[in-house]
């Protein structure tokens, strides 16, 4: 069991990963969007999503850093386990609860805003579920790292090497079912999340337009060398009325 | 210099009737699906009105075009790259619906379906975002004419700031008493402009002007739906199609721009007020016109801009940079730089969002004609025309505020060119000889003058659109690359792909409306008979016109019976 779950579904998962976002980028340029909502209502958004986007943002540096920095290196620089823990207790668990702030307020606004809910589509909520798992069992690891409740378990030799292993294509099985249960369950929920990633709305993380910083102003892009221009008509262009909205939902 | 083509549209508010014809044919031809209900990439607001969407112009709410750093460079209104980005989350200041408006059906088939009763059934509002039962409040023209102007006038930014710089006693503010008020219509398309902000406020890039021809589109495969540039067009001619959930704006047609027909609001527009045809501009001096310090010099700074296509250098320029022969003979026929250029009758719509706006208007004499005549002068008189531009200063100002940054000298030069017309051509007509000195009194030959009442009041549809098409040695190069058999009558055409009716590969979009309306220009019966071989018995309901039911336009009541004459037995 141990083996297939350390060891077989992460790399499923990543295979659904690159091989689902490329699939996706070829045939489905067209669905790759936010699908704002922010035109049905905007009051409850604006305080949602930014606490949920920032926080997640965060959230991810904060993996990036406790799962690719060994500990061997920030121990090299001095920092203490307990130091490590207090920042990673303070700025994760800051980050960790504006993103289930945020998402909270996001969700509620899905639920009672009509136009917002009409949008939602069941891909949406299947979605949801996951992030919200996924952050909400963060959130409990976190307190089960320093402590609260119980022991204090140091992720950092277990977790993490397990997560370096899996790229280095040697996964390291022993070290990861040594962690406790939360971990666990919070890494699969994590892998099931990536899995289904490319197939929902959450691609659009992938086209963060940090090239915006860079690129001119002004566009201008010859007629000839356009691919596009005549595609098929898409799931998008459909017809207008109460009763088709119906029946597609 | 960088010599570009740009296919710009003039419009002439005088002979603008307000009959939404434009709008309404355009909404069915682009924005007759689902997610783009309450969009008007076409839209006629009567002015002062608040316009579509409400309040658009005030920029200090919405935050659109670009503005002036300390150090005297634009930048977007919104703000910065960086400060773009970080907003992307919640765009802070994007309309709402309900600042367009809630679009909506009406439940028709209650009408049919309601059982016999006393009472009659009623086809009650449904909103078509909900679903639900709705009560209209507002549409993209609900102060047509002026319709309850008495109360929200003031709502008109534009009147907003007039009534504001009202200081001393005697000037008067605008009023909205029946007999105190003006207007006029204001018919508006996304501007094409040179300097785009829309395209600024882009985070993924997806918005680009064509080098061709400087049409701007949003590539609907390169949208991701940060929804910036609704906010950076001053204008609001983006709009978030809520279904796809993408960007979409006013195309200029280009399908029909290629193969040389005019836009569809051009083609349909009654009052034949809409004028079609080539700019060439200097590229590399558009950043520096659009950052001229005086707001009141924009209007200048953008004529310069535009090159005199009989110049030799320019000539010469155009040729470097590939610009076909045909293209520059079109533009040296370009009704629109005529109007803008040389007659200096056609201004931008609110210059100093500096945005370059291409879609010009020739300012309405109208407003000060009907005052005139309302009081019972001669409206076509020079004198009393003329003291009246000066004296009227109400609507004067308004359409300053408007059309060049509220500099009431440009717009009081091209209205006296509009009264001289007038009066010129009316002697003219009754047989009297013309009086050179009314083209004298506003600067221009009488040849001239004659030259601009041909192209502004006969207005011959070849006049009006001089449209340069797509070129057809590099027609192989263009998006529709593919084999050209396999398109209508061709050889190569096959069945519809193997899921149903619109699978498969599609046709392409100029292909397809080309040869439908060729078809239909040249024909002189409903269309479908000579087309059924094409469509093997089916009828083309898009190019349908409405004559008779021709043969496949029902499909037969039984196997083998396809004529729709036939009875029902």
């Amino acid at each position: 069991m141990n083996t297939f779950l350390w060891g077989v579904l992460p790399y499923l998962c990543i295979a659904s990963l690159v091989g689902g976002t490329i699939w996706r980028y070829r045939y489905d340029k067209f669905g790759w969007t936010t699908r704002s909502s922010q035109l049905y209502e905007s009051r409850l958004l604006r305080i949602g999503s930014p606490l949920f986007h920032f926080g997640i943002l965060l959230v991810f540096f904060g993996h990036v850093g406790g799962l690719v920095i060994p500990e061997s290196w920030t121990d090299a620089v001095g920092v203490s386990e307990g130091l490590y823990h207090f920042n990673a207790l303070l700025f994760g668990g800051i980050a960790g609860v504006c993103t289930l702030v945020g998402i909270l307020i996001l969700v509620y606004r899905r639920r009672t805003t009509g136009p917002v809910f009409m949008a939602t589509t069941k891909n949406d909520k299947l979605m949801y579920v996951f992030l919200v798992a996924a952050i909400v069992l963060g959130l409990w690891t976190t307190l089960v790292s320093v402590g609260a409740g119980s022991e204090a378990h140091n992720y950092r030799e277990t977790v993490s090497p397990w997560f370096r292993s899996v790229f280095l294509l040697r996964p390291d099985v022993a070290a990861m079912a040594a962690a406790p249960i939360q971990f666990h369950i919070h890494a699969i929920v994590g892998m099931l999340l990536f899995a289904l990633w490319p197939f929902t709305r959450l691609v659009h993380a992938f086209t963060a337009p940090l090239h915006y910083l860079f690129r001119p102003y002004i566009v201008y892009r010859s007629r000839d060398r356009q691919v596009s221009g005549s595609r098929q008509t898409r799931p998008g262009w459909s017809g207008i009325g109460t009763a088709d909205r119906d029946r597609q939902r | 210099m960088r010599v570009m083509a740009q296919m710009g549209m003039v419009m002439n508010l005088d002979k603008c009737i307000g009959c939404h014809t434009c709008s309404v044919t355009c909404k069915q031809a682009w924005t007759n699906r689902a997610g783009t209900e309450y969009v008007w990439f076409n839209n006629v607001e009567t002015r002062p009105g608040q316009g579509y969407p409400r309040r658009y112009e005030d920029q200090e709410t919405w935050k659109g075009g670009w503005t002036l750093t300390n150090r005297g460079n634009l930048k977007l209104k919104a703000g910065g790259r960086v400060q773009k980005l970080l907003g992307i989350f919640a765009s802070p200041v994007q309309p709402k619906l309900a600042d367009y408006y809630e679009p909506w059906t009406y439940d028709y088939q209650t009408l049919i379906e309601a059982p016999l009763g006393d009472d009659f059934p009623v086809a009650r509002p449904k909103s078509l975002i909900t679903g639900e039962n709705t009560k209209i409040t507002w549409s993209a023209n609900w102060d047509d004419n002026l319709g309850g102007s008495s109360e929200m006038g003031e709502l008109d930014p534009i009147v907003a700031k007039l009534n504001a710089s009202v200081r001393r006693e005697s000037e008067e503010k605008v009023r909205f008493e029946l007999e105190k008020t003006f207007m006029f219509y204001l018919p508006r398309i996304c501007e094409h402009c040179l300097n785009p902000s829309c395209m600024a406020s882009c985070p993924s890039g997806a918005i680009y002007k064509r080098e061709e021809d400087g049409i701007v589109l949003v590539d609907q495969d390169r949208c991701r739906g940060w929804r910036q540039c609704i906010t950076g067009c001053p204008y609001k001619k983006i709009y978030f199609n809520h279904k796809s959930g993408k960007a979409e704006k006013c195309t200029f047609c280009y399908p029909r721009v290629e193969v040389g027909l005019p836009t569809v609001c051009s083609e349909t527009c009654v009052g034949r007020l809409r004028y079609l045809g080539l700019f060439l501009y200097d590229a590399d001096r558009v950043t520096a016109a659009a950052a001229t310090p005086d707001e009141g010099d924009l209007y200048e700074a953008q004529l310069d801009l535009l090159l005199d296509p009989s110049d030799p250098e320019v000539i010469a320029a155009a040729r470097r940079e590939g610009i076909p022969d045909d293209w520059m003979d079109a533009a040296r026929r370009s009704p629109v730089y005529a109007l803008a250029k040389t007659y200096r009758v056609a201004l931008p719509l609110h210059p100093e969002y500096r945005t370059m706006p291409m879609v010009w208007y020739v300012p309405p004499l109208s407003p000060i004609v009907d005052v005139l005549s309302s009081q019972g002068h001669d409206a076509e008189d020079r004198g009393v025309l003329f003291g009246a531009i000066e004296a009227l200063r109400i609507p004067v100002d308004y359409l300053a505020e408007l059309f060049t940054a509220g500099r009431t000298d440009i717009i009081t030069d091209v209205l006296q060119k509009l009264a001289a017309m007038r009066a010129y051509m009316r002697d003219v007509s009754l047989g009297r000889d013309g009086d050179p000195a009314i083209p004298e009194a506003v600067g221009m030959s009488e040849e001239t003058l004659y030259e601009m009442y041909r192209l502004m009041a006969i207005a011959k549809y070849a006049d009006r659109y001089v449209i340069p098409t797509a070129h057809v040695e590099r027609a192989h190069e263009l998006e529709e690359i593919g084999c050209s058999l396999d398109f209508d009558e061709g050889p190569g055409m096959y069945e519809s792909g193997p899921f149903g009716e619109a699978s498969g590969r599609p046709a392409p979009v100029a292909v397809e409306t080309f040869n439908a309306l060729k078809q239909r220009q040249t024909s002189d019966s409903a269309m479908t008979t000579t087309a059924g071989g094409g469509l093997r018995g089916r009828v083309n309901l898009l190019n349908w016109d409405g004559n008779g039911a021709p043969d496949g336009l029902f499909p037969g009541a039984s196997a083998g019976s396809s004529d729709p004459t036939e009875a029902p037995r």
